[in-house]
C-alpha cells in the first residue's frame, strides 16, 4: 500500500512544483518506489522542472478518459531509479478531472508504490480539493509572508474536513509544515515572519525549513530537481526533510543567520 | 516593543505587525472553520433584518454557532449606536 502525500498551500507561487519535485526525487533516492503526479489541469509543469517534458505522450486526463493505459502515460525518470512520473493535461476543461477516475488510479497505483506525490494546484478549488481528497498526509507549503500564511491556515481547514479519511471518520490527514523561500538575513532585520511564529501561528508540525536558494532557479533552468545539487543548501534542507517524512530525526539547519566574517566576505564564500 | 527600542523611538518591525494580524485573522478563520455552510448568508440577512430598524455598521453585528454534544446554541450580539 502507498502512502498518498499531497503537496498543497492555496497560494500559488509558493514552490508547491519545486517540492514536490524534490520530495519525490528524494525518496526515490532513498530506494522507495515512487510516482509524483501533477494535478495541474490546463498548467502542466511538473514536467519542465523534472526534466522530462519532451518525453509527455499521455497524461492523466487520457488515462481517466481511457484513451491511454497508467504504463503508457507514466514517465520513467532518467536519473532516478524507481521514480515516475505522471503529467497533467493541458485540457482547459477542468472537469476533465473527475474524482471516481482520479480514485481509479490511485488504486491501481497503490498497488506498485511506496509513495504517491500529489502536486496541487493552487487555489481550494475542485483541482486542489481533488488533489487532496485520497491523501493519508499533507505538505503544506508556506512562505514567511501574510498571504501564504493565511492561506496555508485555508487548506488546513480543507484537510481536516473534505478529504476522504474526514469524511470516513478515520484517522485525519497528517500534516506537515514546509516552509519555503526563508531568507535568516531578512528574518535576523525584523522584516520577515520568523520560523517560530509560522509554527506557532499554523500550530502544525514542522517537517521542513527550505532557504531562498539560487539553486533552486539553477535546477529547474536545467530541468533537474534540486535535490540532485547536494553541494547546495535548497537540495541539502530537501534531503532532510524527505528523512522527516521517513520518520528520522534530522537537526534543522539553514535558518540561522550567519553574519558574513571578512573572510567569507573576501572570498565570496556561504551560500551557493 | 522592548524599553530600548522605545528609547531608540524606533517603530515596530514588520515582522511582528505581520504576526499580530495573522494571529487574529487565523483565529477568525478557525472559528468560522466548523460552521455551516449557510453562516455568512444567515449573517448576511440577519444584518438586513436589523437595519430595517436600526442603523448599524455592517462590522456591529457577531454571528456564532456554538456545539454542544446535545444542542447548539445561536449566539447573536449586535453593538446598537447610542440613542
Ligand atoms: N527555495 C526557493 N528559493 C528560490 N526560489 C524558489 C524557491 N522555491 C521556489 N522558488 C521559485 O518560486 C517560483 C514558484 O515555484 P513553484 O514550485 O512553481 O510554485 P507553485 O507550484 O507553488 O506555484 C519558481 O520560480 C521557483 O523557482
Ligand atoms: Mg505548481
Amino acid at each position: 500500500m502507498a502512502k498518498i502525500i499531497v503537496v498543497t498551500s492555496g497560494k500559488g507561487g509558493v514552490g508547491k512544483t519545486t517540492s514536490a519535485a524534490a520530495i519525490a526525487t528524494g525518496l526515490a533516492l532513498r530506494g522507495n518506489k515512487t510516482v509524483v503526479i501533477d494535478f495541474d489541469v490546463g498548467l502542466r509543469n511538473l514536467d519542465l522542472i523534472m526534466g522530462c517534458e519532451r518525453r509527455v505522450v499521455y497524461d492523466l486526463v487520457n488515462v481517466i478518459q481511457g484513451d491511454a493505459g497508467l504504463n503508457q502515460a507514466m514517465i520513467r525518470d532518467k536519473r532516478v531509479e524507481n521514480l515516475h512520473i505522471l503529467p497533467a493535461s493541458q485540457t482547459r476543461d477542468k472537469d476533465a478531472l473527475t474524482s471516481e477516475g482520479v480514485e481509479k488510479i490511485l488504486d491501481a497505483l497503490t498497488e506498485d508504490f511506496d509513495f504517491i506525490i500529489c502536486d496541487s494546484p493552487a487555489g481550494i478549488e475542485r483541482g486542489a480539493q481533488l488533489a487532496m481528497y485520497f491523501a493519508d498526509e499533507a505538505v503544506v507549503v508556506t512562505n514567511p509572508e501574510v498571504s501564504s500564511v493565511r492561506d496555508s491556515d485555508r487548506i488546513l481547514g480543507l484537510l481536516s474536513s473534505k478529504t476522504r479519511r474526514a469524511e470516513q471518520n478515520r484517522d485525519p490527514v497528517k500534516e506537515h509544515l514546509l516552509i519555503t523561500r526563508y531568507n535568516p538575513s531578512r528574518v535576523d532585520g525584523g522584516d520577515m515572519l520568523n520560523l517560530d511564529d509560522i509554527c506557532e501561528i499554523l500550530a502544525i508540525d514542522l517537517i521542513g525549513l527550505i532557504p531562498e536558494s539560487e539553486a533552486v532557479l539553477r535546477a529547474s533552468n536545467q530541468g533537474i530537481p534540486v535535490t540532485h545539487d547536494q553541494k547546495s543548501d535548497a537540495g541539502q534542507a530537501y534531503t532532510d526533510t524527505v528523512s522527516r517524512l521517513l520518520g528520522e530525526t534530522v537537526p534543522l539547519r539553514f535558518h540561522e543567520y550567519q553574519k558574513k566574517g571578512l573572510l567569507s566576505r573576501v572570498f565570496g564564500g556561504g551560500r551557493r | 516593543m522592548k524599553l530600548l527600542d522605545f528609547l531608540r523611538g524606533e517603530r515596530k518591525k514588520s515582522a511582528s505587525v505581520a504576526k499580530e494580524r495573522l494571529q487574529i485573522i487565523v483565529a477568525h478563520q478557525r472559528g468560522q472553520r466548523d460552521q455551516p455552510d449557510y453562516m455568512p448568508m444567515l449573517e448576511r440577512e440577519l444584518l438586513e433584518v436589523i437595519r430595517r430598524y436600526v442603523k448599524v455598521e455592517q462590522d456591529a453585528i457577531n454571528i456564532s454557532l456554538d456545539r454542544d454534544d446535545d444542542c447548539s446554541v445561536l449566539e447573536l450580539n449586535v453593538t446598537l449606536p447610542r440613542s
